[in-house]
């Protein structure tokens, strides 16, 4: 409805949530072609190339990737130009970028994949000097044909860690841990599933029944209770609403595979 | 004087009360009587049977999450208001029934209720003090 009737001509968001729109669209009956949108800037969590293609044609836009770091600035650390559409242009004057190697902390040559470090020009609260961002990219060091010469960084798709971006929060399974240890009775074994549901992430969370949440009652109602303990907790603490599972003991694996992440990049 | 239910944690998924039917059936243990409760996800599957301690074990070697929990089998004719004159001295003191499930003997003029209470020690009290038969276990098992 805003869209229609303020009209704005650029749209930001994440881009699961674009695909939201165009399903919410579609299925009023809306033609959101027919809107003044030109532009698109989506951000804060990682998307495929067809996710893109499907936004621009259902939009009838120019999709741009954006980056950013909740600890630095969030959004507003590349972007891509409109002009080339590949690659996103560091905002060189507020950051200089190095790519290092996450295991040694060595500094690679521009161009060589590695984790993106960021030391900020411009803030003056929290400055950060060489910042570990976490993401794996390359540097993209050609000139680009818009004609700004600040260096551009590929879409970051890989991470150094095992981090979980989910509907755009950031999430670390030890953090999911650290949130089961504290239920009374649990044991952090556990798996995350993460998938899509239509266009947005859907997390599910297995939780094996322990002897001490199972032991007094057998009743329904305990459980549940501790289900929906779980779900508060994530949603206050970590701002993403699992699907939470009981499962039977022993039923999940022991070391690794905590995290299944099903969507297709 | 309480009955030891024993409970199982059941994914909801095909196949997993068979499983704990195939553990019972091997180990030779009959179920006098049964209740199945269900969520969205998982179930539970109480269990009266005539030999707790070895189904406990057997179940739980098989990987099943199981608990023992303290029930109340209480003995009430086979007739209209059977149920009801028990409800009406439990609630009459506050108790608070949690679930219950029921069978009929085989000689077919008692029915037998297994009563999960809030308070079993005074649901137990109260119930002998108004002349019901609360079943002992060990009568129970081995019907």
């Amino acid at each position: 409805m805003i869209l229609r009737d303020f009209g704005p001509t650029v749209i930001c968001c994440t881009p699961s949530y674009a695909l939201h729109l165009a399903q919410e669209a579609k299925a009023m009956n809306m033609d959101l072609k027919s809107f003044k949108l030109r532009v698109g800037i989506f951000g804060a969590e990682p998307w495929s190339k067809a996710m893109r293609e499907e936004i621009e044609k259902s939009f009838g836009i120019t999709a741009l990737d954006i980056y950013g770091l909740s600890e630095v600035i969030g959004p507003g650390i590349a972007m891509e130009c409109i002009e080339a559409h590949n690659g996103m242009h560091i905002f060189e004057d507020h950051f200089i970028v190095e790519t290092i190697n996450p295991q040694t902390g060595e500094v690679l040559a521009e161009g060589q994949e590695g984790e993106l470090v960021f030391t900020s020009l411009s803030r003056e609260a929290i400055p950060l000097i060489r910042y570990r961002s976490g993401d794996i990219s390359r540097l993209i060091t050609e000139p680009c044909r818009c004609g700004r010469a600040h260096i551009k960084m590929e879409r970051a798709l890989k991470r150094s860690d095992d981090m979980l971006i989910i509907s755009g929060a950031n999430i670390f399974p030890a953090q999911v841990e650290a949130i089961l240890v504290e239920i009374e009775g649990l044991e952090p074994r556990y798996q995350l599933i993460v998938d899509k549901a239509g266009a947005l992430d859907a997390l599910e969370l297995n939780v094996e029944v322990s002897d001490k949440i199972f032991s007094d009652s057998g009743s329904v109602k305990e459980l549940q209770k501790i289900e929906q303990r779980i779900v508060k907790d994530m949603q206050d603490y970590l701002g993403v609403e699992p699907r939470v599972k009981l499962v039977g003991p022993n039923t999940l694996p022991k070391a690794g595979a905590k995290v299944v992440d099903k969507r297709r990049m | 004087m309480k009955v030891e239910q024993i409970s199982v944690f059941l994914e909801n998924k095909p196949g997993t009360l068979q499983q704990a039917t195939r553990v019972l059936k091997d180990a030779n243990i009959n179920i006098r009587t049964l209740s199945v409760a269900e969520t969205a996800d998982f179930g539970i599957l109480r269990l009266i049977v005539n030999d707790v301690e070895k189904a406990n074990k057997v179940l739980k070697e098989s990987g099943f999450q199981v608990s023992k929990t303290p029930v109340v089998a209480v003995e009430v004719p086979d007739r209209p208001g059977g149920l009801h004159s028990v409800m009406e001295a439990v609630s009459k003191e506050g108790i608070n029934v949690e679930y219950l499930y029921a069978f009929v003997e085989k000689s077919g003029e008692n029915a037998v209720i297994i009563f999960r209470f809030d308070n079993p020690e005074k649901a137990i009290d109260i119930l002998t003090k108004n002349n019901f038969t609360v079943v002992p276990g060990k009568k129970l098992y081995e019907f």
